[in-house]
């Protein structure tokens, strides 16, 4: 039965005449993205909401039974376009994992440190907008002056600023150079004083704290039980991270906490995310510091990545690889398996199902959201809240309307 | 990854589950008959306490496949950092699991999702519509049979009019 708001306060007319419906969304500034829900109020109290999504549906999972394991990285992009990077860790971290294929720890660094800097910018924008939905323009502005740097250094890296597609099967695409590293170090040195001023700005500031605490409130069991996971999982207490659970990628060698709270209000989140962006931040300090040498994508014998152009023209092997690789019936083995592999993405556990059928395209590429479970926790958790606490609790659970529908 | 104290306690009390592992991911698959059970049993006594993800796959096309559909359960514990993935196998006519929205609440969306994509009916669902597609759609859109393409929806997709709404 479609949602139409009509319909849906003509069911409630009798019982109850002073229940309003309204529409909130899919083309609201304060949803951000394109979403919808139809929110029920006595007064300016939510007595319910409805979520309606689909909106931006655009088959992600079924061109990934289209698209090779390295074409569809360019999709895994269009997911979360706040942190791309960490959605192309995680994609090619599934596929390596059904290939059994070992990445080489110079390429295991650098796809921590993307995945990092991926993670500070998506906080800085999920901090940043909720602040601006509840009134604090400026630290807005401070934060998504830093993604700016975050973009620099994704720039230099790959040449891509916003859709950066930057991992291959078995490697990245390019390998970090000198302006890379200084860009990484020099954001390592300015980016603390910028945390400060943003605490400055909020963690006392009056206003934030009223519009925010005990707002949208969440037991750690909830939590749980309804598959939360990230930032809003450990606001309520949760002290599940992938990065420490089931260290991947090079996470073992760091020296990091998981930063939790026990509140669940949209304040401990926030809290949450803040401390978080430092943690990340300690992490990508001792990586760019440690960078291994050493080759960046995998072996030629592997036959996965794309050798240099040096490998090609110079050796046999180097040659006969780019052939089998580029030719359109040929490329690598995969088992007739199936596997599942997260990563701890900075909204949540990351996850792709893969399905392995022989070939170079994936028989099913699952995709496990974490905006999709978070916004599906929206409607207990603004119950008995005002109209005004909506656009919180949805900045507060990050939901970004592409990787909800995909 | 997951402890073998827990495996073996689960093969205890459900004799014949059929375990195999794969990149030290372990996956049982449960007969469509006790599957309710299992997955209460997994909830309550196994400490899963955390659904990771509902999917299906549909292995219309793959290579030496028995059955026509795969749903997977990924389940993890947030205590013990165990993880376990339990499969049901259904086959046409009859599409219909036991749903375990009463075990995790968070199975809800995710089992909304499966049906509007595979058209798998969970039994118990206490809210099973579409969720992605319009609500008009009349086809599985994850299914095998059904063409990247589209069957056309997109060009006879019924427009409402400004006089009409």
């Amino acid at each position: 039965m479609p949602l139409e708001p009509a319909t849906f306060a003509a069911e409630q007319e009798d019982a109850q005449d002073y229940v309003w419906s309204l529409n909130f969304g899919p083309q609201h500034p304060a949803t951000h993205t394109t979403l919808r829900l139809v929110l029920k109020l006595d007064g300016e109290r939510v007595i319910d909401a409805i979520p309606d999504i689909g909106y931006l549906h655009s088959g992600f999972e079924k061109i990934g039974e289209h698209l090779n394991y390295n074409q569809y990285v360019t999709v895994t992009d269009r997911m979360n376009y706040i942190s791309p990077m960490a959605n192309n860790v995680a994609w090619h971290g599934a596929v390596e994992n059904l290939l059994g294929l070992e990445i080489p720890p110079r390429c295991k660094y650098i796809r921590t440190i993307v995945a990092e800097l991926a993670r500070i910018s998506d906080h800085l924008l999920c901090n940043g907008a909720v602040g601006l939905d509840v009134g604090a323009f400026t630290y807005f502005l401070y934060a998504f002056n830093r993604r700016e740097d975050i973009y620099n250094i994704f720039e230099s890296l790959c040449g891509a600023r916003f859709t950066n597609s930057y991992t291959r099967v078995g490697g990245v695409m390019r390998d970090a150079n000198p302006q890379f590293v200084d860009l990484v170090r020099k954001f390592v040195q300015t980016f603390p004083k910028t945390l400060d001023d943003m605490d400055r700005l909020l963690n006392r500031n009056r206003i934030f704290i009223d519009r925010t605490k005990g707002v949208g409130v969440f037991s750690k069991e909830a939590a749980t039980n309804t598959s939360c996971t990230g930032p809003i999982a450990r606001a309520s207490g949760v002290t599940r991270d992938l990065r420490k659970d089931e260290p991947y990628l090079a996470y073992a060698d760091f020296d990091f906490q998981v930063c939790c709270a026990t509140a669940g209000d949209c304040f401990a989140r926030y809290l949450v995310r803040n401390a978080e962006m430092r943690e990340s931040l300690k992490i990508v300090a001792q990586a760019i510091e440690n960078l291994p040498g050493g080759p960046v994508n995998v072996d030629i014998g592997e036959r996965t990545a794309i050798p240099t152009k040096q490998a090609v023209y110079s050796t046999i092997e180097g040659c006969i690889s780019h052939f089998e690789l580029t030719m359109s019936n040929r490329g690598f083995v995969v088992p007739n398996e199936e596997c599942y592999s997260a990563i701890e993405s900075p909204n949540g556990e990351l996850g792709f199902y893969l399905v392995g059928d022989g070939s170079e395209v994936a028989y099913r590429a699952r995709c496990r959201p974490p905006s999709f479970i978070h916004f599906s926790v929206f409607p207990q958790l603004i119950r008995g809240h005002t109209l005004s606490d909506v656009v919180a609790v949805l900045g507060s659970l990050n939901i970004i309307a592409a990787e909800l529908d995909r | 990854m997951i402890q073998t104290a827990t495996l073996d306690k689960l093969k205890a009390a459900f004799a014949g589950l059929a375990v195999s592992e794969f990149r030290s991911q372990t996956r049982v698959v449960a007969p469509l008959a006790s599957a309710a059970a299992l997955m209460a049993y997994l909830k309550k006594d196994g400490g899963f306490d955390l659904l990771v993800d509902v999917t299906c796959v549909d292995y219309l096309n793959f290579r030496d496949a028995k059955d026509r559909f795969g749903l997977v359960y990924l389940l993890a514990s947030t205590v013990t950092n165990e993880r376990l993935t339990v499969r049901i196998f259904v086959n046409e006519p009859d599409l219909t699991v036991p749903s375990v929205t009463s075990l995790w609440a968070g199975a809800n969306w995710l089992e909304r999702e499966v049906y509007d994509m595979f058209g798998i009916s969970f039994a118990g669902h206490p809210d099973l519509r579409r969720i992605l597609m319009p609500f008009e759609f009349d086809a599985f859109p994850l299914r095998k049979d059904y063409p990247m393409q589209g069957r056309g929806e997109r060009h006879n997709f019924p427009v409402l009019t400004r006089g009409r709404s």
